[in-house]
């Protein structure tokens, strides 16, 4: 099999010395993690990595020889080298040797046991090494949804470099008795600000915790837990979204370490989407306040108000004459029509009531637009419900009288053809009646029969409204939600650093030359924008929708009351 | 070495097959599409332009001449960072694996590495695309658990659609370096 020599490019301007790394035998691969150079003790480096294998669980080892000769190739040097070989038994012993500044290496095997001496043909691919440290492999998923994670034999490198970080901790500076060379020998870095706020993060965390589970504790009281309060909470979105909130806030301040990259990801996300969405939340505030522009929307709300309970009036006095050119029952007709009126009539009272405490109640709920931008979404959409309320009243009234109808024309409409449902069997029986069950069966269905047209123009008009409603909210909704979900910091990571996320790797060929082994760069490949936002997306507690098309025009043609959009959490009725 | 072919895609259009050996068990294939013609873009630009006076003079809104403007240039960076494929290459490494590179007309690549152990073999496979049955090759990936099966098939040169001609020279190309992994010793 094709030998493969997993080389760092930070080592080929090392001096000499002998390689050490991983040997993967059933790939037959060499991945080099570093180069130890002259002088050494061979029993100190064998204690030495001994040791490295018993922290990191990577089986370590010397590997073979590096030479890099800046005059002519020295004869002595070469034999020196091919006796290491003897001493640091591995098979097969690797020797790479550089000449000057020569671009092609030359790479040879030992085989001191092998059956067949023939030349197995030798590849060379350089890597670089801090970033297939810090990267992290995504497989991609199979037809079935999983994960190969086994089949890839590219994650065993991957997998090589990020677990011997602790290798790369000694750089030349050190005094031990081994010299090594690898990404970080020059020295390791590392940024005072990561530390300060490493250093603040776990008080800051604990006092966090502290007030979360005060907070929680309040809400969690029986006070909070009376029938009328609790009904309000579970209706209001708003209350939705601040516990979602909270549960996040929770996911933060919690004081364990992540255990792995997708939990280390989640919190990261988490954060970066609570930040931006309290930035947005004040900038938003802010300019509400700023020109007193809450007080003019205040002023604005109770004319609009007005404006559409007018707009109702007109709509309903349209439907008590000839709608369309429809001739509708006019006792009928002029009943619900006064109906309807007379509700908007109190509702306007409602509204003209209030209406010197609306500026009030307006400014200190706007100030809760700090809490993120979110929260003063749902607020609008919780006041847009409000005010619509005597739109979902109508909608109501009109849906049960249509439903009512439909169900007595439907049961009628069997006594016609002489049959029964059957309650015990949940089936359509027939079933013989007497003549004054048949006569009043039959008045009574041509009654509602030419009702019908009347109920189902108001239950039209009003269902229209409703849906309206709806999908004034529902884009709200998803607005929140796609804030909520959108994982921000995985997507700046994949625009500024998108080494650290790969969905594999590719190779470049460089120059060859005959005679050398096969020259390749192995480089990674990022994980494309919309592989990020699916890997990361951060789970919403709303599912849309909850009917499919077709019950939901099943359920407008028989009058059931419809609720489109449904929660997690929420009983399937 | 490296030796460049010219041949024809499935619509009729000239393209290139180069191939370069760069060691026993490593080869490349690229095949190069026509490049953007001068001609058409400047045809549909004037179009659109042509298009945009003749609504200026409708509407005397200049909005219309920006908005024109603005529209060409950002469909012309579309096209060219999305849509246009200059160059498919395939490159076949022996015991490592084969990749496959699209190259837009941006500069852009977008690339594939699919390793040696997944893949079951290389193909040509026919097609009926609307009126016309066309060759195509492609890849197909072992499924782990039935060693028979085909988990996923990866069709190569999409956008280019090379004949059967040039097709039978890549995939000679490719079988003579799959073969070698079948006559290796395989170590467990």
């Amino acid at each position: 099999m094709v030998l493969k020599v997993f080389f760092p490019s930070c080592c080929s301007s090392a001096d000499s010395g002998i390689l050490i790394g991983r040997w993967i035998s059933e790939q037959s691969s060499a991945v080099i993690l570093a180069v130890v150079h002259f002088p050494f003790i061979p029993v100190q480096v064998k204690q030495y990595l001994g040791e490295v294998q018993r922290v990191t669980q990577v089986s370590v080892s010397v590997l073979g020889s590096w030479s890099n000769s800046k005059q002519e190739k020295e004869e002595s040097l070469s034999e020196f080298l091919e006796d290491l070989g003897t001493i640091f038994c591995h098979e097969p012993w690797i020797q790479i040797s550089k000449e000057g500044d020569s671009k092609f290496w030359s790479c040879s095997t030992l085989q001191k046991h092998s059956k067949n001496p023939q030349e197995e043909e030798i590849i060379l691919v350089y890597y670089d090494q801090r970033k297939v440290m810090l990267s992290h492999l995504h497989p991609p998923l199979d037809t079935a949804g999983r994960r190969a994670e086994d089949a890839s034999k590219l994650s065993a490198i991957f997998d090589t470099v990020a677990r011997s970080q602790v290798l790369f901790m000694t750089d030349r500076y050190d005094e031990g008795p081994i010299k090594l060379t690898h990404w970080q020998s020059d020295g390791v870095e590392a940024s005072i600000i990561v530390e300060l706020m490493k250093q603040a993060s776990v008080p800051a965390c604990m006092l966090l915790t502290l007030l979360l589970s005060l907070l929680s504790g309040v809400c969690r009281s029986r006070v909070l837990k009376f029938w009328p309060l609790s009904f309000l909470w579970s209706k209001l979105s708003t209350c939705e979204q601040l516990g979602h909130r909270l549960q996040h806030l929770q996911v933060i301040s919690s004081n364990k370490k992540a255990q792995n990259q997708n939990q280390l990801m989640r919190k990261a996300n988490i954060f970066v989407s609570l930040l931006i969405d309290v930035a947005l939340g004040i900038l938003l505030m802010s300019w509400l306040y700023r020109k007193n522009r809450i007080g003019h929307l205040a002023d604005t709300l109770i004319p609009v108000a007005d404006h559409v309970a007018e707009e109702l009036q007109d709509l309903l006095q349209w439907l008590m004459g000839a709608p369309a050119g429809l001739k509708m029952n006019r006792a009928l007709d002029q009943v619900l029509g006064r109906f309807f009126l007379y509700h908007i009539h109190l509702w306007i009272s409602y509204i003209h009531l209030l209406s010197p405490f609306i500026e009030m109640i307006l400014w200190y709920v706007g100030l809760s637009a700090c809490l993120g931008l979110t929260v003063a979404l749902c607020i609008l959409s919780d006041i847009i419900a409000l005010l619509t309320f005597h739109i979902y009243c109508f909608y109501v009234y009109g849906a049960r009288l249509y439903c009512l109808k439909i169900y007595g024309l439907s049961s009628l409409w069997r006594l016609f053809r002489g049959k029964k449902w059957n309650v015990l069997r949940q089936r359509v029986d027939s079933c013989s009646y007497d003549l004054d069950q048949l006569f009043i069966g039959t008045l009574l269905f041509t009654i509602l029969l030419f009702l019908l047209p009347t109920t189902a123009l108001y239950y039209l008009v009003f269902t229209l409204l409703r849906l309206l409603v709806v999908i004034v909210q529902g884009l709200i909704h998803l607005l929140v939600d796609l804030i909520d979900s959108l994982p921000l910091y995985s997507l700046i990571l994949r625009l500024c650093r998108s080494y650290r996320l790969a969905a594999g790797v590719k190779f470049r060929v460089l120059e060859q030359q005959d005679g050398k082994p096969l020259r390749l760069l192995m480089q990674i490949n990022p994980l494309s924008y919309g592989g990020v936002v699916q890997t990361y997306r951060l789970p919403t507690y709303n599912c849309y929708p909850r009917d499919s098309w077709a019950s939901l025009c099943k359920k407008l043609f028989l009058g059931e009351l419809i609720y489109p959009w449904k929660h997690k959490g929420e009983k399937q009725n | 070495m490296a030796e460049e072919r010219r041949f024809r895609s499935a619509s009729g259009a000239p393209i290139a097959l180069r191939r370069r050996q760069h060691s026993a068990s490593c080869r490349e294939l690229a095949v190069r599409g026509p490049r953007l013609q001068l001609r058409s873009l400047s045809a549909a630009t004037s179009a659109v332009w042509l298009a945009a006076y003749g609504l200026f003079a409708l509407s005397e809104n200049s909005m219309v001449l920006s908005a024109a403007i603005f529209i060409t240039l950002i469909g012309l960076i579309i096209y060219l960072h999305f849509v246009k494929i200059d160059q498919e290459s395939l490159l076949v490494i022996g015991s490592l694996g084969i990749q496959v590179t699209s190259s837009y007309a941006s500069g852009k690549e977008s690339t594939t590495f699919i390793e040696m152990g997944q893949v079951k073999d290389v193909v040509i496979n026919e097609a009926i695309h609307m009126q016309k049955v066309i060759y195509y090759l492609c890849i197909l990936l072992q499924d782990p658990e039935d060693p028979q099966g085909v988990s996923e098939v990866v069709p190569l040169f999409q956008s280019s659609k090379p004949r059967l001609d040039c097709l039978i020279e890549v995939y000679k190309s490719c079988q003579e370096i799959l073969e070698q992994r079948k006559t290796a010793p395989q170590s467990s």
